[in-house]
């Protein structure tokens, strides 16, 4: 079986998202002598600092700026594109767009793909590693048949390698025309989250507020947390969500998000399966919570027994400090 | 307004995974079967729609015999039909084979909508929606929180990574439900007496006119299960809110080496 990658970038605001160049690197590592190329599709303005991660080729695909994110167009143009590169696999990351994309894609070429996958490495063939369950169990999945075969990989589980400053490279226009015309669904306004609020999946650091919080309002006590610490997200658990105190797409767990962040701090969350489900890939889990017995100190690598109305601005005031330092 | 909403039955969320002990899958003994959640919203939001706009509400799932309690609980709360894809064939499909037998199904039953959950909880996939819309051709509103429904198209407001989006397709289109759509109605007791007598239509691959190789072998094989290693409890630290907070802070700069 060969070993060649393409792997497919992503944009956001006309930038390669952080999340595909982790798929890239990710697919670099395991090429070895092989290569491992990129597609982009639309415009990306950092298409050709893509070098800096030892690709092999840009590959670039013009696509109507108005068109928005269309899973049916972007499929078709992946499929072309693999179609001149004939790549053994094609990869992505597993984000919201991804996943739909890469649906659309399994079902074009026939071949299920390997949905956010947690490892990947080569033994004889590409092995890769998938939570099911929320993370309850792994299972290792290999490919069978025909290239190419086609994965995505969780974001913020591979790291991004340090980019080798001053490459780049040409970029290669592939011959494939995208008739936005053709899309069959249009996306007519786009909302953004709250401003400058990042995701809780792409976030290195989560402080989720569950039950415990008491209260829509009191969720600024976690707030002013999560802005002293770089790249955190403010997380929740069903309880919060459910009691309307904050949107869904901040939960955590089996029925909201999955997330593996550097640090995830659980606060006035008891620990139920369905929440540990979503969070116990995490790599440092602390849980502030005024019951010695909650079951999420059963897990947490740093427990605090306390309320968390008196630790957490402690915790905002010993973050201020250690990150001044 | 003809609807398809395409349910699947999944363990329930609270189940405690045990691996079989061939190693390559999860064992199904004690578990207890539910309709997945998100589905749960799709159906809701067809019986919305049908009462605002009137029409045909089909249920429709392809798994073994104990998909029929899920499909009863359809009836109980109100869908018109429902269309049960069994047969020995349909046994461990991986989801492209799925979607290849749903969207037979699916060309076989009038539809203007075709409503699914975003993910079966479990495999967490949420595959399926996409490879059906891929298949038929149609297009395809993910992750939806927000839906109506107008003369000849619908107007969805879908999840994208950071924020969200209003999304329009003409009819018919795939539409996959998230939390929030709406607050799904519990059953009342007329509704699950009645939904006892329901005809459940049971089609085989016979009768839909699909066969192995039609639905095709699997590119994707499971080598082995394993259940992650276990986090070990750490420490718990003593003191005043101030104490502790210091203490917390210090481990993870040099204990942990996070921050
Ligand atoms: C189908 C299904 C899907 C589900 N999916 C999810 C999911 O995706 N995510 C999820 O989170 N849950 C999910 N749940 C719900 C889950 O079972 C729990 O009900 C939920 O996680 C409880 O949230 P909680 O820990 O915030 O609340 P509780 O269990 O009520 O815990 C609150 C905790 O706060 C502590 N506390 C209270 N006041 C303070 C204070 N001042 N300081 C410190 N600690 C304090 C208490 O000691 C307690 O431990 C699901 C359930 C079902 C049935
Ligand atoms: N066996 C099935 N029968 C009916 N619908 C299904 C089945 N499997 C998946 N689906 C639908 O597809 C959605 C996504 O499932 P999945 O791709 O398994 O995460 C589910 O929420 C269902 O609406």
């Amino acid at each position: 079986m060969g070993k060649t990658f393409l792997i497919y970038i992503e944009t956001k605001d006309s930038k390669a998202r952080k999340s595909s160049i982790e798929a890239l690197c990710a697919a670099r590592r395991v090429a070895g002598d092989s290569t491992a190329a990129a597609v982009v599709i639309g415009q990306c303005d950092d298409a050709s600092s893509l070098a800096q991660y030892g690709v092999s080729a840009v590959y670039t695909v013009n696509a109507p700026s108005t068109a928005g994110f269309s899973s049916d167009l972007h499929a078709a143009a992946v499929a072309a594109a693999a179609d001149k590169v004939k790549p053994d696999f094609i990869g992505g990351s597993a984000t919201v767009l991804g996943r739909e994309l890469f649906g659309r894609l399994s079902a074009r070429l026939g071949r299920t793909a390997a949905m956010d996958c947690i490892e990947m490495k080569w033994d004889g063939g590409l092995k890769l590693v998938r939570p099911v369950y929320s993370g309850k169990a792994l299972a290792t999945v290999s490919f069978q048949g025909e290239a190419p075969h086609l994965f995505t990989l969780r974001p913020n589980v591979f790291p991004a390698d340090a980019p080798a400053a001053g490459l780049s490279c040409a970029l290669t226009p592939l011959d494939v025309s995208l008739d936005a015309t053709k899309a069959t669904s249009r996306v007519v306004e786009v909302l953004r989250g709250a401003a400058g609020e990042l995701d809780v999946a792409e976030a290195q650091v989560v402080i989720s507020g569950g039950r415990g919080m008491k209260g829509h309002e009191n969720f600024d006590v976690l707030r002013k947390l999560v802005a002293v610490i770089p790249n955190a997200a403010l997380g929740a658990s069903r309880a919060a969500v459910d009691s309307g105190w904050i949107d869904h797409s901040h939960q955590v767990g089996q029925t909201g998000k999955v997330v593996s962040p550097q640090l995830y701090i659980a606060c006035g969350i008891s620990g139920a399966i369905q929440h540990l489900a979503g969070m116990s890939s995490s790599k440092c889990i602390v849980a502030v919570n005024k019951d010695p017995e909650a079951p999420i100190f059963k897990l947490a690598d740093y427990g605090i027994v306390g309320d968390l109305f008196e630790v957490v601005p402690k915790l905002v005031e010993e973050f201020k400090k250690l990150l001044a330092q | 307004m003809n609807i398809i909403v395409c349910l699947k039955q999944v363990f329930a969320t609270d189940a405690r995974i045990k691996i079989a002990p061939d190693g390559k899958t999860v064992s199904e003994e004690q578990i207890e079967w539910i309709m997945s959640p998100y589905d749960e919203f799709a159906l809701e939001e067809a019986l919305r729609i049908r009462e605002a706009k009137s029409g045909k509400i089909t249920a429709l799932t392809l798994g073994p015999e104990r998909c029929t309690t899920m499909l009863r609980s359809a009836f109980a709360l109100g869908v018109d039909a429902a269309v049960h894809l069994k047969d020995p064939l349909f046994d461990n499909l991986d989801a492209l084979a799925v979607a290849r037998v749903l969207a037979e199904a699916i060309r076989k039953i009038p539809h203007d909508l075709v409503l699914f959950g975003k993910q079966g909880v479990g495999v967490d996939q949420g595959l399926v929606q996409s490879m059906v819309a891929e298949l038929l051709g149609l297009p395809l509103a993910n992750i939806v929180t927000k839906l109506s429904v107008e003369a000849d198209k619908v107007r969805c407001l879908r999840e994208v990574d950071g924020g969200s989006e209003w999304v329009e397709c003409g009819l018919p289109a795939i539409v996959s439900a998230q939390k929030g759509l709406n607050d799904p109605r519990i059953a009342n007791l007329k509704g699950i007496m009645a939904a006892k007598k329901k005809p459940i239509d049971v089609w085989n691959a016979q009768s839909l006119g699909v066969t192995a190789d039609s639905i095709g072998a699997s590119t994707l094989t499971h080598d082995s299960y394993v259940l992650p290693p276990p986090r070990k409890a750490g420490k718990v630290l003593q003191g005043t809110a101030e104490d502790t907070a210091q203490q917390l802070v210090s481990l993870l700069r040099n204990e942990a080496k996070i921050i």
